[in-house]
């Protein structure tokens, strides 16, 4: 091994060396139960007597459902009951947005919206005779002729600014048609970004069972308060009488946050029959039941000066929704003031389709709107012959250029300095084509990673026991990124006790609510409310040992108390005085000390947390409030397309990232190692295919919809930029689970044009754009 | 699922017997194909004959003579492409094994199994859209619709389905031989090459094989160049996926002279593509880039593309080459 090699294999341990402002890589909690099968996913819960829902979905888009005939199905035996629009009895209608993904409902009436949608549901004792009554279902249709997408006859185009409550206003500054005019350098490109699917290993399923007037349901959810709430209001019940629980997820990326409408059909017919039921959703329905990512169209313009000031943006976008629900990302929020542009105009789009309504995707607005304007980045370095690395350098901003909003910190150059750095950029022959090695053209490219810092309001409770272990409870999710670890250990820092000895209890509506998993704000907003929490108890505690009468600390002032190493000390390092915590809690007279605490970041509206409790979160952060919270990254990649065949491979990727405090090195490269591996599957591999005259999906399986297999990726760096940032949250922590995907798509797309001079504009790059006949 | 009868054969004998002939029995190997085609309701079985107890017998072995190798029908994907032998005498075997499916696939799957798989449009394998080869005369939704994997040799208005394996492009390249039991007409000999029937106008039907007829072996003969040979899998990932365009090639060099090629081509084709255009255009000339590309356009002369795989035209055509010039490049 060389010496080089050595040091980026370092670089790269599983469990880097905490810097700066980062804590210590303390293994996964749940690893041991994950990887020995121990740990419970929803549809894991053991139930007694349980029956088996299997659901059957339309095979056409867009209609009316004129007959179903359950003769056949009805006669397999095992089958219990086949729940349709015509005794799904005291189904209500979901309506869309804050917590729901949808409001078309299934089994409430006859009319089909999209492909796939929900038309019965089968109940049998085993779940092979329900999927075999289910194909026996003969639906018929009155088929109106579908829209399936962009350019489809019979789509409807919305300004985004005039449906949307969240996207109000489209950002702009200045006048770009002069800024352009005036430039004389200028581009003008178009983009697009295809469907896609989360596919997560774990199905959806909902599990669930009645005791009296009581629901309870295990379903895999990034929001158990919202599915409690909205469940409730499906069945019109009291959300009092409802539980959810979620204890792990097999990956959510956002599909499982808003709740959709399986969840009551499954429960209502589990009230129906008077059995517990499970139902889990095949591979091929994930598709269609579930949420996606929509496809999206960009039109980009840029001007600059010759030595690469950027003097006008602009940025159209085009996204795909449904024909009743207007769900938009608006990524604009974020490309409008990622630079210091001068002018900027930007305006979003929405074209209506016979299609489910999509929904969360990780990273939903910046991976479609920030593939866009980092490949014209590139293409505007190209344009002015000048290194990528410095035409962002150059375009670089503490303020942003729309309302002229500060930054609380911005890592962006320090990222890119260090990914050059470690990738080797200034190796790079700018030239196309010039780094060939043999039958195979080598390409780099580099993108700018960013994601909003967003925190919502939570609650949490936190005990601390006299023999120094401690419990935490909230309503967070554990959708894989190590959440129950990273809580865990912000009890243990702020308890003074180790990890080990820190209990934590998540997703489940009995414990304090705390906000969708989404927006990567779970670490930011949980570990400030859990440091809230045990500042109370340190409170208390500190107040009692100087109060006392006696003991070490009797008259002392309680500011100068610290909790350490399972005890109160005095005086810091100094090495002041210890009294152990049992001794503590025995003069106080008591054997723990519980504490509830809220907490609510600047700027969310004083109800906040009155209506998390009511089953919808309100997140704050990004470019929303006065000042601009956003972590930052630089991704560096190599790809290898063969001279002959054009397959593209990426042998290297680097990634370098900076998001304030990093609770945990391990779980933090794990994350962004994870986001990055998505991004070259967004760039290279997923696509679902659409049958564009039935506005149907093809490819509905795993084994057709690619990700990359491990043989796809080979080396890969990610690095960890210190960076402190006590303005953002208490904890000084930006979210970056969603950080690690957004640029990677660009930096491939730049890559790619350096080794072949093909600029590729439509997501994925395959074989099929580069192979010339 | 529907529900079906399950039967187990000790005997190559007692599973053709138990099979008969009357076309709702299938013979399950590794089930890989099958129970997959089962859960989606495609295939529907009435009975399952299970073959793997006879693997303890020689359609289980693989023996490498002198003049040939001999592998049994149950042998599993990833013995046969761990097998010393084939690897050294017949690395183009090995490889098209190697370079399918995914490990623990390959651990499951029989070669008799693997000739017989089915395609993979997905119009075929989600019973609502009309599919010629799964409801014959219902049309093909793929003809104008999603077909970027689907094939541009050997076509026709009723179906343009590929076949989707490897294993058979390196048997079909080497003139190999499928050996079969039936109940009613004994054993026989079938060239691979006459195995797989094009779709014509009744796709449905996919290979000569007779209801209840059961593969026990495939025979290669050695020849002088099985050792040059190679398979070349072109993909949209590293591992893990069909080919969008492959070739299966060997090479007998007299010098830098070809004496024989043998080249058969996958991914792009309705059924294991032999491409004799090409080889007949390759004897006797040098092996070099110009020899090769017009081998290549030889073998693409009657592609038809239709739609999204048009882009397999010009690839098929750079696996050709690039696998004819590694071919040349081999030692042996
Ligand atoms: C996700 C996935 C990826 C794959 N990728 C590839 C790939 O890249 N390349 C590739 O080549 N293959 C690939 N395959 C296909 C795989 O190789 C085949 O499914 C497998 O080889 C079939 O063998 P089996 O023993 O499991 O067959 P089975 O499923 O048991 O049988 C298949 C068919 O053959 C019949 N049959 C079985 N044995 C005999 C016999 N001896 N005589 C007569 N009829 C018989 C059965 O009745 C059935 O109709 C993939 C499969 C999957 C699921
Ligand atoms: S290509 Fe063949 S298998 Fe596919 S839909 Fe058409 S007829 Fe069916």
């Amino acid at each position: 091994m060389s010496p080089d090699q050595k040091t980026a294999s370092d670089r790269n341990a599983a469990a880097p060396e905490p810097k700066r402002n980062m804590g210590r890589p303390v293994p996964r909690y749940d690893a041991r139960l994950k990887v020995t099968g121990e740990a419970r996913y929803p549809a894991d819960e053991p139930l007694n007597n349980v029956a088996h829902g299997v659901l059957v979905t339309s095979d056409i888009a867009r209609g009316r459902l004129t007959r179903l005939d359950l003769s056949e199905a009805q006669a397999i035996p095992g089958v219990i009951e086949i729940l349709t629009h015509e005794n799904a009895d005291g189904l209500h209608r979901l309506e869309f947005g804050n917590g729901t993904a949808t409001s078309i409902s299934p089994l409430t009436d006859t009319r089909i919206w999209h492909d796939g949608q929900i038309v019965a549901l089968v109940l049998a004792d085993s779940f092979e005779a329900a999927r075999e009554a289910a194909y026996r279902v003969k639906a018929e249709y009155e088929a109106e002729k579908p829209s399936a997408g962009f350019g489809a006859p019979g789509t409807e185009t919305v300004l985004a600014k005039d449906a949307v409550k969240s996207h109000k206003e489209d950002p702009a500054a200045g006048d770009l048609e002069a800024a352009l005019r005036s430039s004389p350098v200028t581009i003008d490109v178009e983009y697009s970004t295809p469907t896609q699917h989360h596919n997560p290993i774990e199905l959806f399923s909902t599990t669930c069972f009645w005791t009296g007037d009581r629901l309870t349901v295990y379903e895999p959810s990034q929001f158990v308060y919202g599915f409690r709430e909205n469940v409730a209001k499906q069945l019109g019940i009291d959300p009092e009488k409802v539980r959810v629980v979620s204890r792990f997820i097999g990956g959510a990326f956002g599909s499982k946050g808003p709740m959709t409408p399986r969840t009551g059909i499954v429960a209502l017919a589990s009230r129906r029959i008077g059995r517990p039921v499970r139902c889990v959703v095949s591979r091929a329905q994930c598709f269609t039941t579930a949420t996606y990512r929509a496809e999206t169209r960009h039109h980009i313009r840029m001007g600059a000066t010759p030595d690469g000031k950027i003097t006008g943006f602009g940025h159209e976008g085009w996204e795909i929704t449904s024909r009743p629900d207007s769900y938009v990302v608006a990524g604009t929020d974020t490309t409008a003031r990622l630079y210091g542009y001068g002018a900027v105009w930007t305006r979003v789009n929405m074209v209506k389709a016979d299609r489910n309504t999509p929904g969360y995707m990780r990273s939903p607005p910046e991976t479609p709107y920030v593939f866009a304007l980092e490949s014209a980045m590139d293409e505007l370095a190209v344009a002015l012959k000048m290194d990528p690395v410095e035409l962002r350098r150059i375009n670089d901003t503490m303020t942003e250029p729309i309302g002229g909003k500060p930054y609380t910190s911005r890592s962006l150059m320090e990222c890119y300095d260090a990914a050059a750095e470690a990738f080797g950029w200034s190796k790079r022959d700018p030239a196309v084509g010039a780094m060939r090695d043999g039958d195979w053209l080598i390409g780099w490219g580099c993108a700018t990673a960013v994601y909003p810092t967003n925190m919502g309001a939570g609650a949490a409770r936190v005990r601390l026991t006299a023999d120094g272990t401690a419990r935490v409870q909230t309503a967070a999710h554990e959708i894989g990124t190590g959440a129950y670890t990273v809580i865990g250990q912000m009890a243990a820092e702020r308890l003074g006790v180790p990890v080990e000895a820190v209990v934590v209890e998540l997703g489940d509506t009995e414990l304090p609510p705390a906000p969708v998993a989404g927006g990567s704000n779970t670490t930011a907003t949980v570990c400030s409310t859990v440091l809230t929490a045990c500042d109370a108890i340190r409170g208390k505690l500190f107040h009692a040992a100087a109060s006392a009468k006696d003991g070490p600390f009797a008259g002392r002032d309680p500011a100068t108390l610290d909790l350490r190493d399972g005890g109160v000390t005095a005086g810091g390092d100094a090495g002041g005085p210890t009294e152990k915590l049992a001794d503590v809690f025995g003069r106080m007279g008591t054997g723990a000390i519980e504490e509830y605490a809220e907490w609510m970041p600047e700027g969310v509206p004083p109800d906040s947390l009155r209506k998390l409790y009511n089953g919808s979160s309100t997140l704050k952060g990004g470019s929303k409030g006065d000042k601009m919270m956003y972590a930052f990254g630089a991704e560096f990649v190599e790809v290898r397309i063969n001279a002959r065949t054009r397959e593209i491979r990426v042998p290297r990727i680097v990634g370098t990232f900076a998001a304030g405090r990093i609770m945990n090195t391990r779980t933090a490269r794990s994350q962004l190692m994870g986001g990055m591996i998505w991004g070259i599957s967004s760039a290279l591999h997923e696509k679902t295919e659409i049958d564009r005259r039935a506005a149907r999906y093809v490819n509905k399986n795993i084994s057709e919809y690619l990700v990359p297999v491990n043989a796809d990726i080979e080396q890969l760096e990610v690095i960890l930029v210190p960076e402190e940032d006590k303005a953002v949250n208490p904890a000084g922590v930006k979210g970056l689970g969603e950080l690690g995907n957004v640029g990677t798509a660009a930096a491939i797309a730049a890559a790619v044009y350096h080794a072949t001079g093909k600029r590729i504009r439509d997501l994925p790059i395959r074989i099929d754009d580069l192979i010339s006949a | 699922m529907r529900p079906f009868q399950y039967e187990r054969a000790d005997t190559l004998e007692g599973a053709v017997k138990a099979a008969g002939t009357g076309g709702a029995t299938q013979f399950i190997a590794g089930g890989t194909t099958l129970s997959d085609l089962m859960k989606l309701d495609v295939m529907r079985p009435e009975r399952l004959v299970d073959v793997n107890p006879a693997a303890g017998g020689p359609a289980g072995r693989i023996e490498a003579t002198k003049s040939g190798l001999r592998l049994g029908a149950m042998v599993r994907m990833a013995e046969a492409a761990e097998h010393p032998a084939v690897k050294t005498d017949y690395p183009v075997i090995a490889q098209a094994l190697q370079l399918a499916a995914s490990q623990q696939i390959r651990n499951m799957a029989s070669l008799g199994g693997n000739l017989l798989q089915r395609t993979r449009c997905e119009y075929f394998r989600q019973v609502s859209w009309p599919c010629n080869k799964r409801e014959p005369g219902s049309g093909c939704a793929a003809m104008d619709g999603v077909n970027r994997l689907h094939a541009v040799l050997g076509t026709s208005d009723a179906c343009i389905a590929s076949y989707p394996g490897d294993f058979a492009q390196a048997l079909v390249a080497l003139d190999a031989v499928v050996e079969t039991v039936r109940e009613k007409g004994g054993a026989r000999r079938i060239a691979l090459s006459d195995l797989h029937r094009p779709p014509g106008d009744t796709p449905q039907v996919e290979t000569v094989l007779e209801p209840g007829e059961l593969i026990t072996a495939i025979t290669v003969p050695a020849g002088p160049w099985t050792r040059r040979s190679l398979y070349l899998k072109i993909r949209d990932r590293d591992s893990y996926a069909f080919a969008l365009a492959s070739a299966a090639v060997a090479l007998d060099l007299d010098g830098e002279v070809v004496r024989e090629a043998r080249i058969a081509l996958g991914g792009i084709a309705t059924v294991p593509w032999r491409a004799r255009e090409a080889e007949a255009a390759l004897r006797g000339k040098t092996m070099d880039e110009a020899a090769a590309t017009a081998a290549a356009e030889a073998a693409l002369a009657g592609a038809q593309p239709r739609g999204d795989n048009a882009f397999k035209v010009p690839l098929a055509k750079q696996t050709i080459v690039r696998a004819l010039m590694d071919a040349k490049r081999m030692e042996t």
